[in-house]
């Protein structure tokens, strides 16, 4: 996934092409290195990846074959293979079933946009305007991380505390006390809820971007500010001209994460709504959680996965060699 | 990959698919169909009844441990919240791996039945606790599919009942609690105001919902699944129903729009401190006591009927609400687990049960006891023994509770919003919810 | 950190920097004081009208919230299985990315782009075959790993691990080659120099690697939902049995909430200059 992104400059002079001749780093008798000590110190995590990821996925991929109703789970093994009927119906965009997840897909993509843009805003405009020194700025770094410290669950049942109608905080600020609302509003149902849950996201992962955008910003180079600052430049040109395009290949890896995060987050409306989110907070996780979880079909939930999965990997590729190509031909 | 490491994956992902392949992998994982291969223990998965998880541990100990005093059998107690129950039942299911006797929402039995992990009450298994005419009617049709063994057995109780503020209603003029729903309507009228709401509802909870949808449509001939366990949920009287109880918020605003996001029970706290007149609950006596209301300020009744009395065919006024007691099909512990489930269901063990969680014995002979005759008590038990009808025993139950449930949480929040709730809009959204079945 | 310019900053960046951060000071901040606040109340009087300064002051949610759930053991669950799946993540994490940063073998790409790829799986796809895989393997080999501690930990340190192989690559490549070398001219095998040459000089980005693990874990909610039981559960769960059958205890949760937090919340902020210094020299250079 990522590796490409810094792989693909190397800083020295290590062939990593596949048709470079082989250096040879140290001076390891090649006995040991066929021997294949790097296979042995990479052997814990393959198998860890193995039985906890890739194995799981390949018995994911073959229950979105079968027919895995109630009535065949006590044997799954034993369910009837249904070929390609599972992706039929979930693809079926004019079907009810296709056409359920479609919609919540697009909420999904909707709410990633949103929250991923929004989250990198607030993250590097903070780490920019907190780039240098005054007084509070340590105190204000900690309460910014704060949120990205807190368990899940907490950070999000009390945003469900602060948007409830009768006695929610937000409807006491924004109505009781402010009059901005004619009447009290509904945060947690109806269309209002896709931006709380926008809200409750951004509140968690902002902290995040803004942790890597103030790391990205030290490994700027001094001298190109002073350089710049002789020329006359002032403060507004040098982020623009100096800090952001400095950023470009720690937001390129920050904003994948983000979007990955983002995009399969499930405990966030799951906290937020329960089981039944509405139509504004019914991202795909969730949607899929319901499909196998609580109508009990793990055959076209699984399906529905299988269908995620393979949109997240091309989203990924394509923003890749899109973003990997752009620096390239800049550098 | 170098050979040596494509051995090693193709090792590894050998090994494991072996070993979740079940008969491949020996062990001591326990008989296909039940056996007495740890005839001195059991583990029994609770669900939450009391007031909080350490407060059923500490009712349920005591009794575990007679039980072992009397079978030598050590019990095992689990008592799982509801949010986690049915995944981890339904994970139990796929791997085989669960506990020996375990807690049911008694609405889940057709759907679990189906899936074949549970065991079938036969009239043999049955005779081994005791025998099946020991069991209230209603509860025990609320086990299975007609027509099949039962795969769970009644435990604890329950129906709805209608509970209302005493003082309230003295304010507002109203001497007797409204026996139809025309007359709730116009009581709840009468006390919708001055910061008061006339009922209150919990709007966001799906098994609420559910319930509610289900004796509604009920009352108007309406039936959400036909002999053969289709949905039919465009048949005439679903959609009235349905629409008579959204109107408690659209048309005859006596429940607050704010009741449309309640899923906490923030409906029994609102009853409870006096903000609603009327709450339409099971067993809430206890519930309404451990927030602080004085058993004397409120006053029972039986839920509202459309007209006459509340009985049978549309003058159904409850669902059988409850929780059966259900064994897994491979327990280790076949005998055991069915001694379980008679000393569960002994008229002792039922009575101080149900009258911990205020529920109402599932045992005919219990449940006459005196100790089950307080106002509210009478009143439940006289609902699940002539007016309460099971939910439906289909194996789709719980796609029907989830999209059912869902339904109502959108016309309710359509109503709460100030939308328009019309039959047409109510056909229409059953119609969808129809389709997702 | 290095200022940018000598130069006192212009008034609009001043200005703009007030309000932005102040805006942001709010954002943050609001949820945890309405946290504070609640847990010092009374469960009427949380469950009522919002208030901004509680009308009567209590602490027995931090009393009451032992008895109503076992938070204590919780606790420890959580700590064991964060913990635990830190330690073995950066363990795993260090041998994998010491590996790929100084050996070119074959299949390394192959290594590099699956491990990061699993980033992207859907946890709901793989959740129920994972359990699956638990039981089989538990019947198959007697090791307890559904509902186990231990399994907790192996399925937490794997969903850390790629990202942390991938930060710590990074910081292993900044890590000048003619170091290990000298220390193999020591007389050290390749090993010795991991140990001794590279391990001490990534400390910085092996404490974030091992932050990040321990928050991964420590926030999980779906995988310990199916995988914990009564014995085993934790606080990321746990937490949900405030609300019970009878009533949510706002405050209780509260109130555990904070508690729990604290330890976590003042161990990150000690250490968030690590993971700075890890994420600037490893995985966003």
């Amino acid at each position: 996934m990522t590796t490409t992104a810094h792989r693909e400059a190397p800083p020295g002079a290590r062939e990593t092409g596949p048709g470079a001749p082989r250096r040879r780093p140290f001076r390891i008798p090649d006995r040991v290195r066929r021997g294949g000590l790097p296979y042995l110190l990479l052997l814990p995590a393959i198998l860890l990846e193995l039985i906890v990821h890739v194995i799981p996925m390949v018995l994911g991929v073959a229950m979105s074959f079968k027919e895995l109703t109630q009535f065949f789970i006590r044997e799954w093994w034993k369910a009837p293979w249904t070929g390609w009927d599972n992706y039929r119906v979930v693809v079926k965009v004019n079907g009810p079933i296709g056409h359920a997840l479609l919609s919540s897909f697009l909420v999904t993509c909707a709410f990633t946009v949103l929250a991923v843009g929004l989250s990198w805003l607030l993250g590097t405009a903070a780490a920019i305007l907190m780039q240098d020194g005054f007084r509070g700025r340590g105190f204000l770094r900690a309460l910014f991380l704060t949120p990205y410290a807190l368990p899940l669950y907490a950070s999000v049942i009390v945003w469900a505390f602060m948007f409830q109608h009768d006695n929610g905080i937000v409807n006491h600020v924004l109505h009781d006390q402010l009059h901005l609302t004619g009447k009290p509003t509904f945060w947690l149902l109806g269309d209002n809820s896709f931006y709380s849950l926008v809200i409750v996201s951004v509140w968690r992962n902002w902290p995040f971007a803004f942790l890597v955008v103030v790391a990205g910003l030290q490994n700027i180079p001094r001298e190109l500010y002073e350089a710049s600052a002789i020329d006359g430049a002032g403060i507004w040109q040098q982020i623009r001209r100096i800090t952001l395009p400095s950023l470009r290949p720690v937001n390129q890896v920050l904003v994948l994460v983000l979007f990955l995060w983002t995009f399969n987050d499930f405990s966030t409306p799951y906290v937020l709504f329960g089981q039944a989110p509405p139509a504004g907070g019914d991202l795909v996780s969730l949607h899929i959680y319901q499909s196998s979880f609580i109508t009990w079909n793990f055959g076209e939930g699984s399906a529905m996965s299988v269908l995620m999965l393979l949109f997240l990997g091309l989203v990924t590729a394509v923003y890749l060699l899109v973003t990997s190509r752009r620096r390239g031909a800049r550098a | 990959m170098s050979v040596r490491a494509r051995t090693a994956f193709g090792a590894v992902l050998g090994a494991t698919v072996l070993a979740v392949l079940p008969g491949c992998g020996g062990g001591t994982s326990t008989a296909p169909n039940g056996g007495n291969s740890h005839p001195k223990t059991l583990t029994y998965w609770a669900s939450n009844q009391g007031a909080s998880l350490e407060d059923d541990k500490a009712k349920l100990t005591p009794e575990l441990q007679a039980f072992e005093k009397q079978t030598g059998i050590k019990v095992k107690l689990e008592v799982v919240p509801w949010s986690d129950l049915l995944n981890r039942i339904l994970a139990a299911t796929t791997s085989g791996q669960g506990p020996d006797v375990m807690n049911i929402g008694n609405t889940w039995s057709a759907s679990l039945q189906a899936t074949g992990a549970l065991l079938p009450f036969t009239d043999a298994n049955f005779a081994k606790i005791g025998g099946k005419d020991r069991f209230q009617a209603s509860a025990l049709g609320s086990t299975g599919a007609a027509g099949k063994p039962p795969t769970a057995v009644p435990l604890y109780s329950l129906s709805y009942a209608l509970y209302y503020n005493k003082k309230l209603f003295g304010q507002a003029g109203i001497s007797k609690p409204p026996a139809t729903w025309n007359e709730l309507v116009q009581d709840g009228k009468k006390l919708t105001t001055g910061g008061h709401t006339g009922l209150a509802i919990e709007g966001a909870s799906i098994p609420e919902n559910t319930h509610h949808a289900f004796v509604f449509a009920k009352q108007h001939g309406g039936d959400f699944f036909d002999a053969q366990g289709n949905p039919t949920f465009t048949a005439p009287g679903v959609a009235e129903g349905v629409k008579q109880y959204v109107d408690f918020v659209a048309g005859d605003k006596i429940a607050s729009p704010s009741d449309a996001e309640y899923a906490q029970n923030e409906s029994v706290r609102d009853f409870a401190s006096g903000k609603a007149a009327m709450i339409l609950w099971q067993a809430g006596g206890k519930n309404f006591q451990s927030h602080g209301m004085k058993p004397d300020d409120y006053g029972v009744a039986p839920v509202p009927v459309q007209s006459g009395a509340p009985g049978q065919g549309q003058n159904v006024n409850s669902m059988v609400a409850g929780i059966n007691m259900a064994v897994f099909k491979n327990t280790g512990n076949l005998d055991g687990a069915l001694k379980f489930v008679q000393f569960m269901t002994s008229d002792a063990e039922q009575k101080k049960l149900n009258s911990e969680y205020g529920s109402i014995p599932a045992v005919k002979t219990a449940a006459q006891d005196p100790a089950f005759a307080t106002p509210e008590q009478n009143i439940l038990r006289t609902t699940i023994a002539t007016s309460a009808t099971p939910m439906p025993q289909v194996p789709k139950e719980s796609q029907f509770e989830q999209v059912i449930g869902s339904a109502l949480k959108d016309l309710l929040a359509d109503a709460a919003a100030g939308r328009p709730v019309t039959l047409e809009s109510v056909r229409s959204r059953l119609a969808k919810a129809q389709q997702q079945m | 950190m290095p200022d940018r310019s000598p130069m006192a900053p212009p008034r609009s960046f001043v200005w703009t920097r007030r309000v932005v951060l102040t805006l942001l000071t709010v954002f943050s901040a609001l949820p945890v004081y309405v946290m504070l606040s609640s847990s010092l109340k009374p469960l009427q009087d949380v469950a009522g009208t919002f208030h901004w300064f509680p009308e009567r002051l209590t602490l027995r949610p931090y009393i009451d919230m032992w008895r109503t759930v076992p938070l204590a053991h919780y606790f420890a669950n959580s700590i064991i299985v964060s913990v635990g799946a830190t330690v073995c993540s950066v363990v795993v994490a260090i041998f994998a990315a010491y590996a790929v940063s100084r050996y070119r073998f074959k299949g390394r790409r192959v290594f590099t782009v699956t491990v990061l790829s699993t980033q992207m799986f859907p946890g709901i796809l793989f959740l129920l075959p994972l359990f699956l895989i638990y039981v089989g393997v538990g019947n198959a080999t007697g090791l307890a790993l559904s509902g186990s501690r231990g399994g907790l930990i192996l399925t937490f340190l794997t969903f850390s691990l790629p990202f942390s192989i991938w930060m710590l690559v990074g910081y292993f490549d900044s890590i000048p080659e003619g170091l290990d070398e000298a220390a193999m001219v020591d007389g050290c095998g390749p090993l010795g120099a991991l140990f001794r040459v590279v391990i001490p000089a990534s400390l910085p980005g092996i404490v974030a690697v091992a932050i990040y693990a321990f928050m991964t874990a420590w926030s999980e909610v779906l995988f310990a939902s199916v995988m914990t039981n009564d014995a085993t559960r934790t606080l990321a769960v746990g937490l949900r049995a405030y609300a019970t059958e009878t009533d949510v205890y706002w405050n209780q949760v509260m109130a555990a909430s904070l508690f729990v937090s604290v330890p976590v919340v003042a161990g990150f902020l000690l250490l968030q200059r690590y993971l700075v210094a890890g994420l600037t020299a490893g995985a966003v250079k």
